[in-house]
């Protein structure tokens, strides 16, 4: 059971007030209830235009179990040269004897343009120490990003969101240097890459990856990027050397040099998907074989067929994340290190130029 | 950058958290059973949300009732929406019941298995691939060398190109003569390595936890042994009576149902030494030489190290509660032990000297389940002042439930212009330091059944050295005579749980 807890506001304040305000707020909480525990996970910062601040606050609220433990929204607003914040606490737990609440913690401060540059100024005394801090800034303000990589172990990022994938990656790459990333557009993959992993693994068809030939992915028309990602993940761990993808009639096209083969890859926009992401994906090999799979009801269609013409269908079974289902895995992944994201950043600029 | 060469892993899994699992068909025998409706197809349906089930899976459900598989759709899919820890989405639910079916009919019946094997044959040669096999034991303990035996005379118990594995729930035997029998049938058609022997507590997140706290922390380990360790407390309390249980409490009682399997389990886990891998076997073989270092109590050490109670009426959160000789089912003469403490020994090296207090019991004060570590006090007290409240031993506990986190009590100095001591908590708690909370015990049990990780089952010989534990305490307790003590509803338990503390031990409050 989640309850919205003690409320806090203040126009044209300072960092050190809204501070002062959220440990008073916790220190009152305690003396009321002192089942409340603080929850001390996660840091995250979100920069947002101040025109879509309920939209990422509702975005926010909706990401399932995984909720950082502070959250502190910049909002952005042309103009505005004073600082405005709204502190407010929940906390979540059943009232049960011995049972512990947990308490998080949101501050949604109103900034201007000019604040920007110099954002960790505003953030730092803000911030829980000694936790991971992960940004986010859905609607761009680099400079802003860029101000926070000293305080922030990990920044969040969608390559699909970004109209140019190849300057997304060139990004993606650069914040990788100073920040571990956290790529929305890579976990929406996930499911593709576990069911494309597991179709490959029963040594008969482990067999069959040194001889995949071709490659074609279909996705949302606005989510090249995370076309070229799955194209960009099987080069890095079959170790093939992908060259560049050029495009024609809206489809992007490529090759890659395998040990014995060269890759067949095909980028296709399809209309009919409506979520950010993939739509499909086929791979075929040398020998006949071909795997596709697509989007269905209750899971991933799976189709097979193999060097023989034999055909076999069936379902992967699992639910759709949503959108805030993807946000709230990208938050979990903050705690964790893929190791081979950066492998697949590197392979993904070689194909686009990046 | 992997190249792909033969005989080369799976390039594609570096990286993914949920690594395949070869296509499996799940049998369930007790199919329309209370665990299986409550705990085992909830948990099969989550492990679908989240598509950590195998690429392929079929579930085949084995009861007597004799029903269409529509009907059991039916009644798995009113299950899973009434115990799933999540909505169920109405289209991965459609679809996972789509591979849903149904065989009735009684476990002595040989065409029961007949039909079975028809079942599974169709749904490898629809896949045309060999599945593996997971016969899941959810009915009564009596039923269950009866069916390993037919799957053996059915040709069901192993295959070419693919695992048969068997989950056995507990309790396995009443007793070591029952559980070296049933280990003995068991193992005279399957393998070890196919049986997997569930303890649900072994699933929990902070069971397991205490491996990462004790092999994870380089500040524990020097300090835990008899050198820096006075005494240690198990305790698994319920707030809770027997409920509609009676039937099976009954002839159980505290010892059986509680201490010979998860609380010898706790205590392995904190005893152990280091294993050289976090394989199953290696983890195993150190829980059971830790349980083998426990002396198994004599008749005459029964009255000295253990005692037994029973609960009277009393009160339990502010409302009149009935003794359990009232409880609906329960024999007026029944001498069945609500309550149960022990002092065990592990003699060995590490441990020699130190005692081990277990207690369990319904109808007690609170619910917690912990392990309290006493430290051995300070050798020189130099702050003997008055006022002090006390300098007292440090104590670590562990607590599993209902609050999953680690606690450290430290003497701190009171403000003021005087050295006084007090102790004061460093507390950890699981729920403030991370994300989410654990998955259900069952979810990560039958993943793991599926991937063929036996670590977090119990062997056959750990079976039998709990039980070797046990025994003799339940043949002692059958020879003595006198009335059992009792102890109110709502309290510490019986008085007498005292008598086995070594001087100067003390019970932690419940």
């Amino acid at each position: 059971m989640v309850e919205a807890g003690a409320v806090w506001s203040a126009q044209d304040t300072t960092p050190g007030e809204i501070d002062g305000a959220l440990r008073g707020l916790l220190k009152e909480q305690y003396e009321k209830d002192a089942a409340c525990a603080p929850a001390r996970v996660l840091n995250l910062v979100v920069i947002v235009d101040r025109e879509w601040r309920g939209e990422i606050l509702n975005r926010l609220e909706r990401v399932g179990r995984y909720h950082p433990s502070r959250t502190v929204l910049c909002a952005v607003e042309p103009g505005r040269t004073t600082i405005d914040a709204t502190v407010a606490l929940t906390t979540e737990g059943e009232d049960r004897a011995g049972d512990l609440k947990l308490t998080r913690e949101r501050c949604v401060v109103d900034i201007g343009p000019k604040h920007l540059r110099n954002l960790d100024t505003i953030v730092d005394p803000l911030v829980v120490s000694d936790i991971a801090t992960l940004v986010w800034s859905p609607h761009g303000h680099p400079e802003a990003v860029d101000s926070l990589l000293h305080l922030a172990q990990v920044v969040l990022v969608d390559l699909v969101e970004e109209p140019d994938p190849a300057a997304a990656v060139r990004r993606a790459l650069e914040l990788g240097a100073s920040a571990y990333v956290v790529d929305l557009a890579w976990l929406r993959s996930t499911p593709w890459r576990e069911r494309v992993a597991a179709s490959f693994d029963p040594p008969r068809w482990r067999e069959e990856l040194g001889r995949i030939d071709s490659v074609t992915v279909r996705h949302r028309p606005d989510s090249g990027a995370a076309g070229v990602l799955f194209c960009s993940w099987l080069a890095a761990r079959l170790g093939w050397r992908p060259g560049s993808l050029m495009r024609a009639n809206g489809t992007l096209h490529g090759s890659a040099s395998g040990r014995r083969q060269h890759v067949d890859l095909r980028l296709v926009p399809d209309q009919s998907q409506a979520v950010p992401g993939l739509a499909g994906v086929e791979i075929g090999s040398a020998s006949g074989m071909r795997l596709s799979l697509d989007r269905g009801p209750g899971g991933l269609s799976a189709r097979r067929v193999d060097a023989r013409g034999r055909e076999s269908s069936w379902t992967v079974l699992g639910a759709s994340r949503g959108e805030a289902g993807i946000l709230g895995e990208g938050i979990r992944q903050a705690l964790l290190r893929d190791p081979v994201y950066r492998d697949v950043l590197d392979e993904a600029a070689l194909m686009l130029g990046a | 950058m992997a190249t792909v060469t033969q005989e080369q892993v799976n390039p594609l899994v570096e990286g993914l958290e949920r690594l395949p699992v070869h296509p499996t068909t799940l049998v369930i025998f007790g199919g329309t059973g209370d665990l299986a409706h409550r705990k085992l197809l909830p948990a099969i349906y989550n492990l679908a949300h989240e598509g950590a089930l195998p690429e392929r899976f079929d579930l085949i459900a084995v009861s007597r009732a004799d029903i269409p598989h529509d009907n059991y759709r039916s009644m798995a899919r009113e299950s899973i929406t009434k115990y799933s820890r999540r909505k169920p989405d109405p289209q991965v639910l459609e679809k996972l019941l789509d591979r849903v079916r149904y065989v009735p009919g009684t476990f002595d019946d040989d065409s029961v298995f007949d039909r079975l094997g028809d079942q599974l044959k169709d749904f490898d040669d629809e896949a045309g691939i060999a599945f593996n096999r997971i016969f899941y034991l959810s009915t009564a303990p009596k039923f269950f060398p009866l069916i390993i035996r037919k799957l053996g005379d059915h040709g069901l118990e192993r295959r070419k190109d693919a695992e048969v594995r068997v989950v056995i729930e507990k309790p396995f035997g009443t007793s070591l003569a029952e559980a070296q029998q049933l280990n003995r049938e068991v193992l005279s058609v399957l393998d070890e390595k196919q049986v997997f022997r569930i303890d649900h507590y072994l699933g929990k997140e902070t069971v397991q936890n205490m491996l990462a706290f004790r092999f994870a922390n380089g500040m524990f380990e020097p300090i835990w042994s008899r050198n820096f360790i006075d005494y240690v407390q198990i305790t698994s309390a319920e707030d809770l009576g027997i409920g509609r249980r009676a039937g099976y409490y009954d002839s159980a009682g505290a010892l059986r149902d509680l201490v010979q399997n998860h609380m010898l389990q706790l205590l392995s886990l904190l005893c152990m030494e280091p294993p050289v891998t976090f394989t199953a076997d290696e983890v195993r073989d150190e829980k059971v030489k830790v349980l083998h270092a426990v002396k198994a109590p004599t008749p005459e050490d029964v009255a000295e190290i253990t005692v037994r109670g029973q609960y009277t009426a009393g009160m339990a959160e502010g409302a009149d509660v009935p003794g359990y000789l009232q409880e609906e089912g329960v024999p007026p003469d029944s001498r069945t032990e609500t309550y149960v403490a022990l002092r065990l020994k592990v003699d060995n090296w590490r441990w020699a000297g130190v005692p081990f207090y277990l207690r369990t019991g319904k109808r007690l004060a609170r619910k917690v389940t912990e392990i309290a570590v006493t430290l051995k006090p300070v050798p020189h007290l130099a702050f003997k002042a008055a006022g002090s409240v006390g300098v007292q031993p440090n104590q670590l506990i562990m607590t599993m439930q209902p609050n999953e986190g680690v606690s450290l009590s430290l003497g701190a100095k009171i403000p003021g212009t005087r050295m006084r001591i007090r102790p004061v908590n460093m507390e950890f708690l699981y729920g403030t330091a991370f994300l989410s909370q654990s998955p259900e015990a069952y979810e990560r049990l039958i993943l793991d059944a599926m991937r063929g990780d036996a670590t977090l089952f119990t062997r056959n010989d750990e079976v039998e050295a709990q039980w070797r534990i046990c025994d003799p305490i339940l043949q002692g307790w059958a020879h003595q005579d006198g009335a059992l003590p009792t102890y109110p509803a709502g309290s510490q338990g019986p008085e007498d749980a005292n008598r086995i503390l070594v001087p100067d031990d003390h019970w932690r409050a419940i």
